[in-house]
């Protein structure tokens, strides 16, 4: 075997000469303590190899061994439920080899070598098949069947295929290719995480990615497949948005990165996932979740594979034909793992430091998602939705990782310190976000929904934006100059911020919304403002209908439970009860 | 057998480069001798070749090029722990600077811990009283958090820390508990204050201190925390103690820091901070935490006096995204003689919903807190029209959310030097304050709960309706 010496270390950095057989990207082991490395760059024989691993206590001389391996990732049944590190090693096996703490040079396969599984064959002896194809599925948790796919660019006969219970790393099945060759086919699969995996096409986007979260659903629609971010400073709630959607969106697989963030956010993952239950299917969160914690005190180049890591894994159930949404949070992390890497191999910086080929790893990161038709001759649609927090310096968006960011996806979400200090969550802007699916999604919406629902949140906007308007005036003469038609403006708007755009998170039932209740609550508030438009035109005094107490009712309205529709219907009607007694009221005074 | 090389290249700012090494390793400890004997330490930053860039922490004062000799020690830092360095006091390299015994040590510890497995921490849950209304009514401290104050230049962080030590407690354990303090480049008159105040409580018999003074050298700021950190781990993971960590001020720990930086000269990120800053904090606030099947715990409430008050600074900003909340000190509330000057409305405790509710406060916190907050938002947008328009502009609406936030600062927030509140007065304070509200206005609070806690509920009811 070859063996390269180590010449230079600067922190996360080793160079190493003897290389002239490594490839870049080739995974390599760095002394005898088997530090896992990558290649980056190739200067004659000396290589550039960034360490997942802490590197004190390396010196020159030091052997580096080469694998001639793209870094991978396993894939297979095992990885739903699973949480690893930036280089899919399993967080709770390292705990029971080495204790509480990471310490250096482990090495332990991201899938059970020793768990059994019982695997289903799909086709029969002499079938056709091609890449991509169902061969078998295993039941991987009770909510998720794992559909075992013939592996990229094998197309061929099936010479062999046996239902039985088996590890990941056992024959399944034999398929004999056109030129002959005979391919072992085991469940496990390694995919290099750089390389997006292959499709037959790219869809566009159609359907809602629902959130359960009113001010996203209502307002800016991720779709099915879309890409969204979510920037904003610190303390505004990014990672409790992030959350929510990992816990809420109808996705059927969801992978939640925690790229260079806190540990004890990914903890509280960890504890309250299993313990949650998926509101469409009533089984815990945790059957259908795959969890990559790469936290801010782990190695910063495993934080830069990461994101690579949990992207690979969601594809391949993208693969299968599921609907996967994948979190990362938080791509600044990543970017500035990328600018430490980039500052050690002394590369001319862009903006701020971070290298001139920031905006492409970006872009590319996120063209990974999308719609499509898979691999395979049944022609599955799979979708891969990715949401990615980014973390500005001070919460400013002229920051090269939001703007390279937001060139690319088709949602933003901002988040605004403003409403996180009045404790408005989700702290969502709903002036200054925006969604590029809402064309695509109307057919759907209306479809489900009806036309009415569009007209409402159309309208519901307007007021709002009527509202930013209506406030500068307040601010600079108060608010008796205003109309009592622009004082109802105000009210209204005041009611969708705090009685439906308004969400919390912690409250067991306002945490998740369905389409459904969220359509009866906003036509419930529109319905309010209409009568009392209404009432104004009959001269009822604005005063008496700010001061109605169905108001309260209203306000209460998002703690109604799920499938309590006909609480709505009651709510409305009292809302109509309410302003006929005030119209009479003013029709016998006057 | 120790090699000694004196093939010193080159000396500049805090850093020397030795030629010629053999087998010198990556963060290795090396010995420096002098010309005239004397003995420093330094820390190995970069191999290349037989070329070592090396960091002394005491700075290159009297250092020659041609008669200094370099020892390489074949070890990282360490520190050596035992249950006696409780009550010492230490200088930023860990050496015990009381004319106390030596410590004999029961292991040696590497500053650099490794990260702790995010599989095997414990989600820290457990309320700690800190007898402040601000922080525990409505930033909720818990075991395990990490929780710093965002001070400025002259706003009395000092005293709000010394307070905190003196009085926090977890309610109906008698569980034992240790505090660390590391000072970085501090006055000799702010540790004096930290010290003479832990004397005076007794608190300085479970208290380990490590002190790096303004006029002590700036890079042995970078090692004073780790050591400290270091110091508490052992303390909670291996003595079963809870432990507070106060860290302060990281404000001169960062300009350690890119002192550093500025002298490897490394392409620099903001304002001059080098790119890993973040990596590099986070490497210290991380260790805080809870561990699973382990009984103690370590707090962390750094300290950091942000530049002009601005916390859009780096070291204000990332550190923001790295702890779990902060208590962000407003200068304007001091200057209205506010203590403590707390600015409710940027500060964030983000574990505090696992630390509040029945069982470990009570069943009404998050409602209160909440409609607490909202109260006191919308008093202030009341109190900013009246600064423009003057009060007549007001609605009686406004006019009642005005007068709410200012009783609201005068006794909720504001509280005596002394004063060690628990948290049931702070709830009940809470609700009196309130109860000026009409209660149409308060929304996020169940009504089950209003009925049970409000002061004169009944009769408010009775007069709507």
């Amino acid at each position: 075997m070859e063996v390269g010496r180590i010449v230079k270390i600067a922190g996360p950095l080793v160079v190493a000469s003897n290389m002239q057989n490594a490839k870049i990207y080739d995974v390599v082991r760095v002394s005898e303590k088997k530090l896992m490395g990558e290649v980056i760059e190739m200067r004659g024989d000396e290589a550039s190899i960034q360490v997942y691993e802490e590197t004190g206590g390396l010196g020159v001389g030091e052997p580096v061994y080469l694998t001639g391996q793209p870094l991978s990732v396993e894939l297979g049944p095992g990885l739903i439920e699973s949480i690893y590190d930036g280089i899919q090693r399993p967080l709770d096996e390292i705990r029971l080899k080495v204790g509480d703490l990471i310490t250096r040079g482990i090495a332990i396969p991201g899938l059970s070598r020793v768990k059994r599984w019982n695997f289903n064959p799909a086709v029969q002896v002499g079938d056709s098949v091609v890449e991509g194809d169902i061969l078998g599925i295993v039941d991987e948790t009770v909510l998720v069947v794992h559909r075992i796919m013939v592996p990229p660019r094998i197309n061929g006969k099936v010479k062999m295929i046996e239902r039985k219970e088996c590890l990941v790393t056992d024959t399944i099945a034999v398929i004999e290719t056109e030129n002959g060759r005979e391919e072992e086919i085991s469940m496990l699969t390694k995919w290099p995480v750089r390389r997006p995996r292959p499709y037959k096409e790219k869809l566009a986007p159609d359907e809602p990615l629902s959130t359960g979260q009113r001010v996203i659903d209502a307002f800016f629609p991720i779709s099915k497949g879309g890409t969204a971010c979510i920037p904003g400073p610190f303390g505004s709630g990014k990672t409790v948005v992030q959350h929510q959607l990992a816990k809420w969106a109808d996705a059927q697989i969801v992978v939640y990165v925690g790229c260079g963030e806190r540990g004890n956010e990914m903890t509280d993952v960890l504890i309250e996932f299993p313990k949650l239950k998926d509101p469409h299917s009533g089984e815990p969160l945790m059957k259908r979740t795959v969890l990559i914690a790469n936290t801010s005190n782990m190695p910063v180049a495993a934080r830069e594979a990461s994101v690579y890591t949990g992207i690979t894994i969601a594809e391949y159930y993208r693969d299968m034909g599921y609907s996967v949404a994948l979190m990362a949070d938080s791509t600044s992390r990543w970017a500035e793992a990328m600018r430490e890497m980039s500052g050690r191999l002394e590369e001319m910086p862009g903006e701020e430091g971070y290298p001139a080929y920031l905006g492409t790893r970006i872009a590319e990161f996120y063209e990974r998602a999308g719609k499509f038709v898979c691999l395979g001759s049944d022609g599955k649609i799979g979708a891969l939705s990715v949401v990615g927090a980014v973390s500005p310096p001070g919460g400013d968006l002229s920051d090269p990782v939001v703007q390279a960011t937001l060139r690319v996806v088709k949602v933003f979400w901002g988040l605004e310190d403003k409403l996180a200090y009045k404790r408005h969550f989700p702290a969502i802007s709903w002036l200054n976000s925006y969604s590029l699916y809402i064309p695509n999604l109307t057919d759907y919406l209306e479809t489900n929904y009806g036309r009415e629902w569009l007209d409402n949140i159309n309208r519901a906007m307007a007021i709002l934006q009527e509202e930013a308007e209506l406030e500068e005036i307040v601010r600079l003469v108060g608010l008796d100059v205003l109309s009592p038609d622009a004082r109802l403006i105000m009210e209204t708007a005041k009611s969708i911020r705090e009685d439906f755009l308004h969400q919390n998170a912690f409250d067991e039932i306002d945490t998740y919304s369905s389409f459904e209740k969220m359509v009866k609550l906003m036509e419930l508030i529109m319905h309010f403002h209409d009568l009392a438009e209404d009432a104004l035109n009959n001269n009822v005094s604005i005063l008496d209908i700010a001061s109605l107490p169905i108001r309260e009712d209203i306000a209460r309205a998002k703690f109604i439970p799920e499938n309590k529709e006909d609480e709505f219907e009651k709510l409305k009607e009292s809302v109509t009860k309410s302003f006929q007694e005030l119209k009479e009221k003013v029709l016998v005074e006057t | 057998m120790i090699k000694e090389y004196n093939t010193i290249k080159e000396v500049a700012g805090p850093l020397m480069l030795v030629e010629q090494v053999e087998g010198a390793k990556y963060e290795e400890l090396v010995e420096i001798e002098l010309p005239d004997g004397e003995l420093r330490n330094g820390r190995v930053l970069e191999v290349n070749r037989d070329q070592v860039l090396i960091q002394l922490f005491e700075g290159v004062t009297g250092v020659n090029v041609f008669n200094t000799k370099v020892r390489f020690k074949s070890k990282g830092m360490e520190l050596d722990v035992s249950k006696d360095i409780l009550g010492r006091v230490f200088d930023g390299q860990g050496r015990p600077i009381d004319k106390g015994p030596k410590i004999i040590p029961e292991k040696r510890l590497d500053i650099n811990s490794s990260p702790i497995n995010p599989y095997a921490r414990n989600y820290p849950s457990e309320f700690i009283q800190t007898g402040f209304s601000t922080i525990d009514g409505l930033n909720t401290l818990v075991r395990g958090q990490k929780l710093p104050i965002f001070s400025g230049s002259g706003l009395p962080h000092a005293k709000m820390a010394a307070q905190i030590v003196r009085q926090a407690k977890v309610r109906g354990t008698g569980e034992e508990f240790a505090v660390v303090f590391a000072a970085m480049g501090i006055t000799f008159e702010e540790a004096l204050y930290f010290i003479q105040d832990f004397q005076k409580t007794g608190a300085i018999e479970r208290t380990v201190l490590f002190v790096n003074l303004a006029s002590d050298p700036a890079i042995e700021r970078i090692t004073t925390p780790r050591l400290a950190l270091t110091a508490a781990e052992y303390l909670a993971f291996e003595m079963d103690m809870h432990v507070l960590v106060i860290l302060t001020d990281m404000t001169n720990y960062c300009e350690a820091l890119r002192e550093v930086s500025a002298a490897r000269q490394e392409v620099p990120g903001r304002r001059g901070y080098p790119g890993y800053l973040y990596t590099d904090l986070a490497s210290i606030y991380e260790r805080a935490g809870r561990i699973r099947e382990k009984k103690g715990s370590i707090t962390q409430i750094p300290i950091l006096t942000m530049p002009e008050d601005d916390k859009t600074h780096p070291i204000a900003d990332l550190t923001g995204y790295i702890t779990e909340g902060q208590i962000v000190l407003s200068r304007a509330m001091h200057r209205r003689g506010i203590y403590p000057p707390v600015d409710v409305l940027q500060s964030l405790s983000r574990l505090k919903d696992k630390g509040i509710g029945e069982g470990k406060t009570r069943e009404d916190h998050a409602d209160v807190f909440n409609q607490l907050f909202a109260a006191y938002a919308r008093g202030l947008e009341a109190r900013e029209l009246e600064v423009i328009l003057g009060e007549a502009a007001l609605s009686d609406m406004d006019r009642i959310f005005y007068k709410f936030a200012g009783s609201f600062e005068k006794r909720y927030i504001a509280q005596d030097e002394s004063e060690d509140r628990d948290i049931e007065f702070t709830l009940d304070l809470g609700w009196e304050l309130m109860s000026v509200l009409p209660t149409v206005e308060l929304k996020r609070i169940r009504p089950e709960f209003m009925e049970k806690y409000l002061p004169g509920f009944k009769e408010k009811v009775g007069a709507n309706s």
